[in-house]
């Protein structure tokens, strides 16, 4: 009796959505979905009928074999695509109930609303201070005072705050290759955004430096919602609250954590867990 | 976002795509320029007659460059005659034999001497190269020279041009995958065979390109020149003879040029003939030196 | 028999390598064994008296300041033109554009124009815009001299630069305005690299300036005033039968020689430094 309703449910136009409903109960209005999307990168078709829901408010791991196009799709989440016109984009990413790739989106709010952690930590050429101080400073905030508790707050969040507070005007290239990270936290914090996005943000740190990231990552996910691309199985099961795992650009199964790791449905899913091929 | 933000990103796009289609258009408008320039003696005298004749009275409306560009050939010439031999050994053998500190400790020297303003090669060619060739060179083979003179005007353009000659050579040199060379050193070829049979033979598009780029060079090349080659309308008959390149032409008689429309004008067809001729010769040796990247770069 | 063919080019490359080596020797002591006596106090800080050509007194300092003059003036147009057209080529371009590779390709070929060709064009553009021989004809054509080898050396730092700084600003919500700004504190030892680059070419180049900047004993107050040049300081007062006027000459030269050892050795300096930084 499942299988035939499954089967009917295959046929039907809102089988995005229907998917959804199996893993998140209630969608609910600040999250994101992507309906049919599908990216090509000069002639290769890279993300082939994506269809998915992120739920607010928790940490979302996107798995997969490298190359299967887990950075592809959080790129077409921030819209850093538009900087590269050989990426040809169909479909729609509805943030906030609004698609982004809509016309008449700007490019800039959307990326406000997200805050991007890159694999390599990327200090801007500045002070402490100022790398933090950057993203308020371009959106508007110049008053000294609120500027100066921004970024202070958010030093603090990521716990660099006591590390550094005697050097905020320091380079930021000074600091250790973990602390720049947090710092880049921080900094993508202070614009504010609503949704983390982690592109591998910690395989280039130490085992230590890792722990303390995806402990604020933990805190985080109280706040926003955090969209992560891990290289490690590990990982995922460490911090993550549902799972989405693509291969080869598509979307093979997306379950909430425990159950995807307990319980996989689908054989693929399957073989990756059991290490047959990664 | 802001719209005073929004304003700001868009106007900046706006004016440097305006300065780069002037940065491009900027070629076409030189050469343009001088044409035009050209033009009226162009059309009071036939082309060919310009090209060949050897009778330059511009007092009389004869306009002959024939003595100018033979000059400015036959000192190129001679440039590359002497450039070439020792750049080609010094290139092979910064490439292939010298230590990594005398290639580091040659890396300043090749800078400086192409850095080097060319009316100090002239003063240098004036108080060295004239005299010795007034004085212990020509007296061997003619009765008098002033030592102003197209041999004079070849050497120190070799001087010259050898700093660019050996910066592409070793470029051309290095863009040979180590992969090549050491397959033919593992079959047991010595470093000497290795040049001979795959470095030369693998470049020699390169160094074709290089000698086109550095005779281009050769060619515009004024100050120096005009400082040492005597300035004669003459046609040079032999090494020891005076010679009167065309950029010394130009450079000379600029104070003419306001005195008489055709005077100007032939002075112009001057500049343009050395600007096709340049520009001509510098595509060719650039794209042939893009293939070469490309063909090693898989 | 093949040893010894070996052997030979080896010695024969060996003795070009020194003759090359010599010959930099050679015409650097030249010039310092012709004008160093003549590098007085009042070589470098007076004006020549009575009259460049044949007067006896004074020093070369009209050519000092009039070089110095034109130099700055050509590379703030120069600076100005160039950092655009690089940062467009750079970040507004797709990555291998036809539009890209043409400019990249005629900056070259600029690069390869005769000095005289830009005097000549200069010369004819001064007589269009009504211009007399004076600091802003030099200053212009020394600004078409320079801008292709600045815009090379610029293009050549800023294609090295790693995409990790745009993306992280852009992804901070930048516009492509905001990040370039950001981006050139980044390529800042470039840039000074193509300054140092192009003051080399741009100061000791007599070609540019012989018909466009005039010449003349004095300093220059305005823009309409012809301007003396170190090159042309050389280049008219070697000629001269009185040996004072000589000497002002070789004092000239061996300046401008000095000069560009400083000039080449910082470049160099700064295109290491520049390498090194890391973000």
């Amino acid at each position: 009796m499942k299988d035939i309703q499954i089967e009917a449910m295959k046929e039907s136009p809102f089988i995005g959505l229907i998917q959804d409903s199996l893993v998140h109960p209630v969608p609910s209005p600040l999250s994101i979905r992507v309906e049919n999307l599908n990216v090509h990168i000069y002639d290769q078709h890279i993300l082939k009928d994506v269809n998915l829901t992120i739920p607010e408010k928790s940490i979302t791991c996107i798995i997969g074999p490298s190359g299967c196009g887990k950075s592809t799709f959080l790129k077409t989440l921030n819209r850093m695509h538009d900087e590269t016109p050989e990426v040809k984009i169909e479909g729609s990413v509805f943030v906030d109930g609004e698609d982004i790739y809509g016309p008449g989106v700007n490019v800039i709010d959307t990326r406000k609303k997200m805050g991007l952690l890159a694999q390599r930590p990327c200090p801007l050429p500045m002070s402490i201070f100022e790398n933090v101080a950057y993203g308020p400073r371009i959106h508007g905030l110049k008053k000294r005072k609120a500027l100066n508790q921004t970024v202070i707050q958010y030093l603090q969040f990521v716990g660099l705050w006591d590390e550094v507070r005697g050097r905020v005007r320091a380079s930021a290239t000074q600091l250790s290759i973990g602390q720049q990270q947090r710092l880049c936290l921080a900094r993508g914090l202070a614009i504010e955004p609503e949704y983390i996005l982690g592109d591998e943000a910690t395989s280039a740190l130490d085992p230590i430096s890792t722990k303390k990231i995806e402990e604020l990552f933990i805190k985080l996910k109280e706040k926003y919602t955090v969209i992560l691309v891990t290289h490690t199985l590990r990982q995922a099961r460490r911090i993550a609250d549902y799972i989405v795992f693509m291969y080869l650009g598509k979307i093979i199964e997306v379950g909430p954590t425990e159950e995807f790791f307990n319980n996989p449905k689908k054989q693929l899913t399957k073989d990756y867990l059991s290490g047959s091929f990664s | 976002m802001q719209t005073v933000r929004a304003i700001k990103d868009k106007s900046a796009r706006h004016i440097m795509l305006g300065i780069a289609i002037f940065a491009l258009l900027f070629l076409v408008v030189i050469g343009l320029s001088l044409f035009l320039k050209a033009l009226p003696i162009m059309k009071e005298k036939n082309i060919w007659v310009l090209l060949t004749s050897g009778s330059w009275r511009p007092f009389k409306g004869d306009f002959g460059f024939l003595p100018f560009i033979l000059s400015t050939l036959y000192v190129s010439v001679i440039a590359i005659a002497i450039a070439l031999p020792l750049s080609l050994l010094t290139s092979i053998y910064l490439n292939t034999y010298a230590s990594r500190n005398i290639r580091r400790f040659f890396q300043p020297v090749i800078d400086l001497l192409s850095g080097i303003p060319p009316v100090i090669y002239g003063v240098w060619g004036t108080l060295t190269i004239v005299p010795l060739i007034a004085n212990k060179i020509a007296p061997h083979f003619v009765e008098f020279s002033s030592g102003y003179t197209v041999l004079a005007g070849g050497v120190v353009l070799a001087v010259m041009i050898l700093p660019l000659l050996i910066s592409i050579l070793v470029e051309v040199f290095q863009a040979i995958p180590k992969e090549m060379t050491d397959a033919s050193l593992q079959l047991g070829a010595t470093k000497w065979q290795t040049v001979k049979r795959v470095i030369l033979r693998k470049s020699f598009p390169g160094i074709i390109a290089a000698i086109v780029l550095s005779v281009s060079r050769a060619f515009g090349e004024t100050i120096a020149v005009l400082m040492v080659c005597g300035n004669i309308t003459e046609m040079p008959h032999s090494l020891f003879d005076a010679c009167y390149p065309l950029p010394a032409l130009i450079a000379n008689n600029y104070g003419e040029m306001l005195s008489m429309p055709s005077y100007e004008s032939a002075l112009m067809l001057a500049a343009f003939l050395l600007f096709i001729i340049i520009v001509l010769f510098n595509a060719i040796s650039r794209v042939t030196l893009v293939q070469i990247e490309k063909r090693y770069q898989l | 028999m093949k040893k010894y063919e070996e052997s030979f080019f080896k010695m024969l490359m060996i003795i070009s390598a020194l003759i090359i080596l010599g010959v930099l020797i050679f015409i650097i002591g030249t010039v310092v064994y012709k004008g160093l006596p003549s590098l007085t106090w009042d070589m470098l800080t007076k004006l020549p008296g009575g009259g460049f050509y044949l007067g006896k007194e004074g020093g070369v300092l009209n050519a000092i300041i009039g070089s110095v003059y034109i130099i700055v003036g050509s590379l703030i147009l120069g600076i100005f033109l160039s950092i655009p057209v690089v940062m467009f080529i750079n970040f507004y371009l797709p990555k291998n554009s036809l539009f890209a590779n043409i400019m990249r390709f005629s900056f070259d070929i600029l690069f390869g124009v005769p000095s005289i060709v830009y005097g000549a064009f200069g010369f004819a553009l001064m007589v269009y815009l009504g211009i007399r021989a004076s600091l802003l004809g030099g200053i212009i054509t020394v600004a078409m001299l320079i801008m292709p080898i600045m815009m090379r050396s610029l293009d050549e730092v800023t294609r090295l630069l790693s995409r990790d700084l745009p993306d992280a600003l852009l992804s901070l919500g930048a516009t492509k305005y905001e990040m370039i700004k950001v981006i050139l504190r980044q390529l800042m030892p470039g840039v000074v690299t193509a300054v140092l680059l192009a003051v080399g070419r741009g100061i000791g180049d007599a070609a540019t300036v012989l018909f466009t900047a005039g010449y003349t004993d004095n300093i220059p107050n305005a823009l309409n005033q012809p301007a003396a040049t170190l090159p042309l300081s050389i280049f008219f007062q070697l000629g001269s039968p009185v040996e004072e006027v000589q000497n002002r000459a070789y004092a000239s030269a061996v300046i401008l020689t000095v000069l560009i050892l400083i000039l080449s050795f910082s470049a160099r300096y700064f295109s290491t430094k520049f390498a090194k930084h890391k973000i």
